[in-house]
């Protein structure tokens, strides 16, 4: 490749466009600007006006120079070098900073005009890397030529490999199949699940804040028993009774409103839910009033996410939403099937290249002395918190209450313990987590950026460490396994992850050609 | 590969890191300083504890440090390890590296030292840096990375 374009290879170091300069000085002016404008204003404004003028005006001219100054210097410092096999910036007035490229792993050049350095006939070019956390390469600012020249240069380097790749593995998958669908009867049990805690509470809360808006008295039982009771007066007559008959239609009453809620949003969200499989990915539909339509390139899935809730997985209802790339994330949530059978997600899974955990897998628990200490710390903390009520607080049995919260976090800790699990597969990672609504994690062994091992002075004393991989656009962490297992656990995933680069497991290249187009 | 002895840390880090407390000591005691002449009486009450930390943390913490972190790049892989108390242990896989900087601090450039930082994809660990090596040795590293990337992608 390097034959052909002979002119490419190991350009000097460059400088940015000289009217960077320029642009930066602007900006800064304008960003000046008003401060300045605000503080004349309140300054000036004792009279005076000479006097004061004196002495700020020099002042503020020396606080430009010096901006200038420092702009200038870094534009001095800043240099861009195109080489042979990566784009090499360095950069840094008093601290140096130099960051090398490769062009494999540049996914495309993006390049962003805004008002002023459009004036000036500059652009910004952005490299993207779909590295996470946003942290891109900007050239700051170039002249127009100049970023169509990096852009094409960048496009060439990668479609000369790109092209062959994509033959290679063409897809010939069909036109498209619906995977899942969401007929309004499961919407609306959907909806009975989605039982809205928040209606309650906000309704409880308005009933609370605007009693005084209302006729008569809302907690009033006394009041509500007189009105029950009507011209008849038999009702009242009947005591306790009636006033039990009054809590229960009040909360009857904020049940109903709870699942209403809950159906109502559910079905405005979840209309008409449908997974298709298309040529380019997962192509999702639903929604009542704003119908949104999103498509998942399979070849971005980085892991998948089975949840469920306490109540619904004792009817065997979970939800499975997928990972994707960190450069997705403008679309964020990716359900693809919010609410269906185990029997409904296994071909879903499939889909994506993933698999539920087949029978017979080596499960391993929770180390018990991870969760014993976990009990202890949380448990000791709330027992201080007990025996200072305990001394200071005039109703000493007062006292026993932190103790609640303690006991439920014990019990939680059990129960880690005895639900908590995780596998590892020939292909896949999965680990099981959680108390009241557990989420099973299913990440690829070849999927994976990082693995980081650590240990608090606890755990080493003890022997368990958590195991925390690096996945794009999302997290993965086992808590508290035994070293041992940590430790194979990571020998095995790194084997698999060495055996794979990230260019063939991003799909980079099929998505510049997209977007290219 | 929990058995493969480590690579520590350029020996001039161990005095980089001196310095840096230093600094930090000499604040504190400027703070102490204050806080005896606003304070009447109890001479001392509050110089002894601060020199005493920061004779702590110039004599002993930089070796501590020092001593807690290393690295390897066997097997085409950057393992990083650090930390006294909550000790973390870190591989990335060339293989997974998006690109790689090599950053110098002022203190770093007095002592020819370098901070390498590799990004990954990954939303957790999505820089992995390693401070404390010498400048030629980061640079170095950075050209076997790229090295590696470069081959595994055609």
């Amino acid at each position: 490749m390097t034959a052909i374009q002979p002119a490419i290879a190991m350009d000097a170091p460059q400088r940015t466009h000289p009217r960077t300069f320029a642009v930066k000085a602007a900006t800064m002016l304008t960003q000046l600007v008003i401060p300045i404008g605000v503080a004349s204003v309140t300054i000036l404004d004792d009279g005076d006006l000479g006097d004061l003028a004196v002495y700020f005006l020099p002042f503020v001219l020396l606080v430009i120079a010096a901006n200038f100054a420092v702009a200038y210097l870094q534009w001095t410092r800043l240099t861009y070098a195109v080489r042979e096999n990566d784009i090499r910036v360095e950069s840094g007035l008093l601290s140096r900073a130099a960051r090398s490229i490769p062009y494999e792993r540049i996914q495309d050049v993006s390049l962003e005009q805004k008002l002023l350095p459009r004036l000036f006939g500059l652009v910004e070019a952005k490299f993207e890397t779909g590295a996470g956390g946003g942290d891109d390469l900007k050239l700051a600012y170039l002249a127009e030529e100049e970023g169509d020249r990096l852009r094409e240069l960048i496009r060439a380097r990668r479609d000369g490999r790109s092209i062959a790749a994509e033959l290679a593995e063409a897809p010939t998958e069909e036109a498209s199949e619906t995977l899942f669908a969401m007929p309004p009867r499961r919407v609306f049990t959907f909806g009975l699940f989605e039982f809205s805690l928040a209606a309650v509470a906000v309704l409880g809360g308005l009933a609370q804040q605007l009693e005084f808006l209302l006729p008569f008295e809302l907690w009033d039982l006394d009041g509500w028993q007189e009105r029950l009771a009507g011209p008849g007066q038999w009702l009242s007559g009947l005591g306790p009774l009636a006033k039990a008959a009054g809590i229960a239609i009040a909360i009857a009453t904020l049940a109903w409103v709870g699942v209403t809620t809950g159906v109502v949003r559910t079905a405005l969200r979840e209309w008409d839910f449908r997974l298709e499989r298309t040529e380019k990915g997962l192509r999702r539909r639903r929604g009542l009033l704003t119908r949104t339509d999103l498509v998942m390139p399979v070849h971005r899935v980085q892991a998948l996410k089975l949840t469920t809730g306490f109540l619904r997985r004792r009817f065997g209802w979970y939800g499975l939403s997928v990972v994707s790339l960190a450069s997705d994330k403008a679309s964020s949530n990716h359900e693809a099937a919010p609410f269906a059978q185990i029997g409904e997600i296994v071909p879903i899974a499939a889909a994506t290249g993933f698999a539920l955990p087949p029978e017979g897998l080596d499960w391993k628990r929770r180390s018990p002395r991870a969760s014993i200490d976990s009990a202890l710390i949380e448990g000791s903390i709330l027992l201080g918190v007990s025996a200072l009520v305990f001394v200071f607080s005039p109703y000493a049995w007062n006292g026993l209450l932190p103790l609640v919260p303690g006991a439920i976090v014990a019990l939680r800790q059990y129960y880690l313990y005895r639900f908590d699990r995780h596998a590892l597969s020939g292909r896949f990672l999965y680990a099981r987590h959680g108390w009241l609504a557990p989420r099973m994690m299913i990440g690829s062994r070849v999927k994976l950026q990082s693995v980081e091992l650590a240990q608090g002075p606890l755990a080493r004393r003890r022997g368990y460490a958590d195991l925390r991989f690096g996945l794009a656009g999302g997290s993965f962490e086992i808590e508290g396994m035994e070293l041992e297992d940590a430790q194979a656990w990571r020998q095995a995933v790194l084997e698999s992850l060495s055996s794979t680069d990230f260019s063939e497991i991003s799909g980079a290249a099929p998505d510049m050609e997209q977007s290219g187009a | 590969m929990d058995d493969t002895p480590l690579t520590p840390l350029d020996p001039a880090y161990a005095t980089m890191l001196r310095l840096q407390f230093a600094i930090a000591a000499l604040v504190l005691l400027g703070a102490a300083t204050a806080a005896e002449i606003a304070i009447p009486g109890y001479t001392g009450a509050v110089w002894l504890p601060v020199i005493l930390f920061s004779l702590w943390l110039l004599i002993r913490m930089p070796m501590r440090r020092y001593a807690a972190r290393g690295y390897s790049l066997v097997e085409e892989r950057l393992r990083v390890v650090r930390g006294i108390l909550f000790r973390s242990d870190t591989v990335v896989p060339f293989g997974r590296v998006q690109h790689i900087d090599v950053n110098q601090g002022p203190l770093e450039r007095v002592f020819h030292l370098a901070t390498l930082t590799v990004h990954t994809a990954g939303t957790h660990n999505a820089s992995v840096s390693l401070p404390g090596l010498a400048h030629a040795d980061a640079v170095a590293i950075r050209e076997d990375i790229r090295a590696a990337i470069r081959r595994d992608t055609q």
